[in-house]
């Protein structure tokens, strides 16, 4: 039998925020893409983004990226080599610093692959970024996180563009996690994959969640992705923040019109 | 000995945006639970009992009043987040009725993942062990849960709720569609974690199911006001 529980005082997150993201605004011409929106997410947690198309998910999350600075707002990760407004770094540094520490899985694979260059090879272009230039080493390293990825190996050297969409994917997945990023993002990682290929790239997904305790920002219209990957979870419209909370409470008991409107379309 | 929970004019309404009303869920109730008491929530129908743990896991969020946690009375109605999610890792469970399956993961991996830390292994064996208390039959421990009975689903996800001891266990009839096996164990594993100091809070449609393990009743009688009656 376990031991008797000790009635010490509940232990809560006092660690700092890994990334935190105030105040970003940005307009595409007269839309307000992104509106005063800020967000935080602790060391190993899962943010989930959810909201309808043209909510300003994917915006905020090029904005995480490093892909796009936003007229105003901050982005700071709790690295000792990210100090500072991430968005006030020079262009290259900010390349430099998304390509070595923050990974990407785009909904389109053809935005984060060469589609005809080989698997591997896209794999190992994340490790050549940060200066390995072994070529044992990069095709071991690049097996490794294809192989964390569930991705075949006897099909490393297949370009993408002969692989199915879960595969391709993985290939994603694996150049993102390559490098082990301080932030994974995961923009719509499931949709268009047939059911049960989106299962099987979930499954990766918690697997890797739970045995490397990546932080991860995951954006997604599927209410069950973000139920099965996600901790907390913030509702975008016309790009503001409705609402946040725990997934549970936003799916179970959601408090803004919006968010019940959205939990209640939910097949 | 200050108690595991001091609930405080605990009060839930949900507002209904589409219909432009807003709906009583339960409350206002106060009541306390000490380390190692069982608690039974009864009520009609619709009384908000179900409810009322959910708000306690803040699943559902309070209208008003206190949940003081611990030594500290850390109050879970307005605790972060953040703080809430931790809890609900290490001290906080919730036993439901049904099992929520991940597509492509087996029983056993189900139900050894809150003891992953412990290492893969160990916490397969400890996950086998509370399916074989269970009684669900060995063939299916690396089957994909999404295909069992109702029955075979709630042992899987009795076993993986009270696997590792808590120091407050939420318990919504965690009975319904067990046979007569899974229940004694239900039973005993509840017992053995009451033993060793875990408050629990519980609603049951049939509380002859866990007679035995009842120190106190808190009766809800619809939303007016609340009674507390001896068991």
């Amino acid at each position: 039998m376990s031991a008797v529980l000790e009635m010490a005082a509940p232990v809560l997150d006092t660690r700092p925020a890994l990334l935190r993201a105030e105040g970003l605004s940005l307009s595409y011409g007269s839309v307000r893409a992104l509106d005063d929106v800020s967000i935080d997410v602790q060391p190993g947690e899962v943010l989930g983004v959810v909201g309808e198309s043209g909510s300003g998910k994917s915006t905020l999350l090029r904005c995480l990226n490093l892909e796009e600075v936003p007229e105003a707002g901050a982005y700071s990760l709790d690295l000792p080599e990210a100090p500072g407004n991430l968005f006030a770094l020079p262009r290259y540094e900010r390349r430099m610093l998304a390509a070595r520490r923050i990974g990407i899985v785009y909904q389109n694979p053809h935005r984060g692959l060469l589609m005809k260059h080989s698997s591997s090879g896209n794999v190992a272009e994340r490790l050549l970024v940060a200066g390995e230039r072994r070529f044992a080493v990069l095709r071991e390293k690049a097996g490794d996180a294809l192989a964390a990825s569930e991705f075949p190996l006897d099909r490393m050297d297949a370009p993408p563009v002969e692989l199915s969409g879960g595969m391709q994917q993985r290939v994603q997945l694996a150049k993102a996690i390559a490098l082990e990023p301080a932030v994974l993002l995961l923009d719509e990682p499931t949709t268009g994959l047939d059911v049960s290929v989106q299962a099987l790239v979930l499954d990766t997904l918690v697997r890797l969640q739970a045995e490397r305790g990546i932080t991860m920002v995951v954006v997604s219209h599927d209410l069950g992705v973000i139920r099965t990957l996600a901790d907390r979870v913030v509702v975008m419209r016309h790009g503001q923040v409705v609402e946040r909370g725990l997934v549970d409470q936003v799916l179970g008991d959601p408090q803004h019109p919006y968010s019940q409107a959205l939990v209640q379309a939910k097949l | 000995m200050s108690p595991v929970l001091d609930i405080r004019g605990l009060r839930k309404s949900f507002a209904l945006h589409h219909l432009g009303e807003t709906i009583a869920g339960f409350g206002p109730v106060s009541f306390t639970v000490g380390a190692g008491e069982f608690v039974l929530l009864s009520g009609p129908n619709g009384a908000g009992k179900s409810s009322l743990l959910r708000t306690i896991h803040r699943t559902y969020l309070p209208s008003e009043g206190a949940i003081l946690y611990g030594p500290d009375g850390l109050d879970l109605a307005r605790a972060a987040d953040v703080d809430i999610a931790r809890l609900r890792r290490t001290e906080i469970g919730f036993v439901t009725q049904f099992l929520q399956a991940r597509p492509r993961v087996s029983a056993e991996r189900l139900v050894a993942e809150p003891a992953r830390r412990d290492g893969d292994e160990a916490a397969l064996e400890k996950a086998r062990a509370a399916l074989d208390a269970f009684g669900l039959r060995r063939a299916l421990w690396g089957a994909y849960p999404a295909t069992f009975s109702g029955g075979e689903q709630q042992k899987v996800n009795l076993a993986r709720a009270t696997l590792l001891p808590r120091r407050l266990l939420l318990l919504d009839e965690p009975t319904a569609s067990l046979d007569a096996g899974a229940r004694a164990a239900l039973v005993d594993r509840l017992r053995d974690l009451k033993a060793a100091g875990t408050a629990m809070v519980g609603v049951f449609h049939h509380p002859g199911d866990v007679a035995a393990l009842i120190d106190r009743e808190v009766a809800l009688p619809g939303t007016e006001t609340l009674e507390e009656v001896p068991a």
